[in-house]
């Protein structure tokens, strides 16, 4: 091992790792404290809080296909221009011209694994009872991490601008048309009309705020678009790193008390 | 099972060789365990047989016998097939893995079902149909959630029923034991580097065995028949069969976040945390269950594999044909009151008038239950949890429960709407 103690002896190495390497208890322990990524973790944890048949790992899968998302779907702006001219060929060329061409299908598969991953989450954190005191908050945030992801595979589901997507996207969005008070085709809607002049019609409605038309058109793919690549995965940050602070500021994983 | 080649394609053929080859494997696998392990001479020899059994499946296909699925059998199965006896029969079998959970959870048996269903599942996708739905790219992700969903159930609840025997005996549950802390370099992040690497694995394998679907380009004169909304959200679409688009797609799933974030604080049970346990948990379990496996998983494979054009349900086997009418012939609470009770036409009457006898069930259900329930069989509840989370435990409830109630209503006297004023889109 001579080259390797040569390198952790150099310079380089140790203006990186400030601390031999974590062979003993006490360079264990200092790891986690002086590495940011490290340091989302307690030093150390209670043996059956990490057990596989716990957590089942599903919350750390959900952020790790977060982490696969971001990159991927960082990779796949390079190529991909939401508009009605170039939305679809972009795709097509991304499968037929751009080298290994599996960029889309990571990034498709890995948005379906998450949500499958995220529902396991829940339903683990649900069946130990993780949700009670001290965690009631933790949950909720959850909650809210939940239908962010949800609505982050929804819009990404349009942009390939195929059948699939547009149709798909339509069902979906024609809800909106029915929100109550808020859709031109939802309860109470009529009756939110000032001298006759009604308030809430198909160019005012929830729906057409959401596609920012009539129907699924070039300015709804530029919402979903922006919806989908800068404010729903800043949001999920943000909420991912709340959610981390207070699994550690709640005790860390629960535990039978 | 006939014997004789229906012109199963040869990739199919193939592809089932080395499915039936996978679960041989799998038994071997387990009759390994039972020698190398467990010691368990029987157990060694009936798994060992079931892996036969599968290999010997392997050998058919990969020799391109050709068996496959009878038109008997299929036609029997998409007979009995609607959306009644698919919701009944998801229900009986969630009651009963939750009744027998300790017959269930033995993992001689959970092995047994699941062999069972990967028989079943093989023979299946002999029929062209079946295999066209199961296949879809979009739909792999579907077939990845019930078996999900079906092994932490299982393993939920057999990690349950240990502890519940634990706390019988007064004993502190499994989790307890492993009290001690353990240094998070390496014990946690070696597991969580394991983990990265196999799903890194899983997903490479995975995006370059099957490509993401890319259609037609998109063109507003062309609507697809059956219209789908992603997966994820079908069980909200098939929603849609019962209740207007406010209610399936606004309302109760605004009910459902409100509810999943007011649940820690509804439930005020103080047991069962931070461990698996049934006995402690019963209510909450079941409900949650209902609310996840039956009310979303159940209704999403529905929307999924056995809804085709037109929204109409069609059996596993069933062609999906764009033809296929059934007789829409759904009536109104109105004219159930007014017209089969005093044999009045609703035609001209106020819709106020027309619309009461819904209109004061729903009030009544919604206004007058809760304080029922709270004076009556609930008393205990409702003393207990106070007023406030008395009243959101009972409405959330009363919300989750209109699904089943106008499925019943529906599927028994063809109920339309409760609450029929079209006028103001205000329909339930
Ligand atoms: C982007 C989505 C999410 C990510 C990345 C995430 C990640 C995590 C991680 C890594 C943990 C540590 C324990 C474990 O892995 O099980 C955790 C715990 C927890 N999560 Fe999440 N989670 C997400 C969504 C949710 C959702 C949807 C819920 C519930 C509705 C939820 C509720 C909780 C609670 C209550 C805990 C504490 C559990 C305990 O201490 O045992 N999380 N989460």
């Amino acid at each position: 091992m001579a080259i390797g103690d040569w390198i952790r002896n150099s310079q380089v190495w140790k203006s990186i790792f400030r601390h031999p390497a974590p062979r003993d208890r006490r360079n264990r322990i200092v790891v986690m404290l002086t590495n940011v990524f490290l340091h989302l973790h307690p030093v150390s944890v209670r043996k059956s809080g990490i057990a596989l048949s716990y957590t089942w790992c599903m919350g750390g899968i959900t952020f790790f296909l977060f982490l696969v998302e971001t990159v991927t779907g960082v990779l796949l702006m390079f190529y991909y221009r939401p508009t009605l001219e170039h939305a679809y060929n972009d795709i097509l060329s991304l499968r037929d011209v751009a080298t290994l061409g599996i960029l889309r299908e990571l990034h498709r598969w890995g948005a379906h694994a998450m949500v499958i991953s995220i529902w396991l989450h829940m339903y683990r954190v649900f069946l130990t009872g993780s949700y009670k005191p001290p965690r009631e908050f933790n949950w909720g945030v959850g909650v809210i991490l939940l239908v962010l992801t949800l609505l982050l595979s929804f819009t990404g589901y349009l942009l390939p601008w195929d059948q699939l997507a547009i149709w798909a996207i339509t069902v979906g969005s024609n809800m909106a048309r029915a929100t109550p008070f808020m859709g031109y085709e939802g309860p109470g809607a009529k009756f939110l009309a000032i001298g006759g002049v009604e308030l809430v019609h198909s160019g005012s409605d929830a729906r057409f705020l959401l596609l920012g038309g009539r129907f699924v058109g070039e300015t709804a793919l530029l919402r979903f678009y922006v919806l989908h690549c800068v404010a729903l995965p800043l949001a999920v940050a943000l909420l991912i790193a709340v959610h981390f602070w207070r699994v550690r500021k709640d005790g860390g994983i629960s535990g039978a008390l | 099972m006939d014997s004789h080649a229906h012109g199963l394609s040869s990739s199919v053929q193939n592809g089932l060789g080395g499915f039936y080859l996978v679960c041989a494997l799998m038994n071997f696998g387990f009759a390994a365990y039972f020698h190398f392990q467990a010691k368990n001479r029987t157990q060694v020899a009936i798994w060992g047989a079931v892996g036969a059994l599968f290999a010997l499946m392997s050998v058919a296909y990969f020799g391109h016998f050709g068996w496959s699925l009878s038109h008997g059998i299929k036609d029997f199965v998409d007979r009995i097939m609607n959306p009644v006896s698919y919701f009944a029969i998801s229900i009986l079998a969630l009651a009963a893995v939750l009744y027998f959970r300790r017959f269930f959870t033995n993992p001689i048996v959970a092995w047994s079902v699941l062999m069972i269903t990967l028989f079943c599942s093989g023979f299946a996708m002999t029929d062209p149909n079946f295999t066209a739905i199961i296949t879809k790219p979009d739909n792999v992700p579907i077939v990845i959630l019930i078996f999900s969903v079906g092994y932490f159930t299982w393993l939920a609840l057999r990690l349950a029923v240990i502890n519940d025997d634990r706390i019988a005996r007064g004993e502190p549950p499994m989790e307890k034991l492993e009290e001690d802390k353990v240094l998070t370099w390496p014990d946690l992040v070696y597991t969580e580097l394991i983990c990265m690497v196999v799903f890194t694995f899983a997903l490479v394998v995975w995006a370059y065995f099957l490509k993401a679907p890319l259609e037609q380009p998109a063109s507003s004169a062309k609507i697809p028949n059956p219209s789908k909304a992603p997966w994820y959200f079908l069980g909200l679409q098939e929603m849609l069969v019962y209740f207007d688009p406010w209610m399936a797609g606004v309302v109760l799933p605004t009910f459902i976040i409100i509810g999943l974030i007011a649940l820690p604080y509804i439930d005020f049970n103080t047991k069962g945390n931070g461990y698996y346990c049934f006995n402690e948990r019963k209510f909450a379990i079941t409900t949650f269950l209902l609310g996840f496996i039956i009310l979303w998983v159940v209704l999403i494979v529905l929307g999924t594999f056995l809804r085709g054009p037109n929204w109409n349900f069609f059996g596993l086997f069933e062609p999906w044909d764009p033809h296929k009418s059934l007789p829409l012939n759904n009536v109104n609470l109105s004219d159930y009151f007014w017209l089969y009770g005093f044999g009045k036409s609703v035609g001209s009457m106020h819709w106020l008038i027309r619309e009461l006898p819904g209109i004061l069930l729903v009030l009544g259900y919604l206004l007058l239950l809760p304080p029922i329930l709270a004076k009556t069989i609930l008393r205990d509840y409702f003393i207990k949890m106070g007023f406030i989370r008395f009243f959101l435990l009972v409405t959330l409830i009363q919300f989750m429960a209109l699904l089943p109630i106008k499925m019943v209503l529906r599927w028994t006297i063809n109920l339309k709407y409760i609450v029929f004023i079209p006028e103001a889109f205000f329909n339930i």
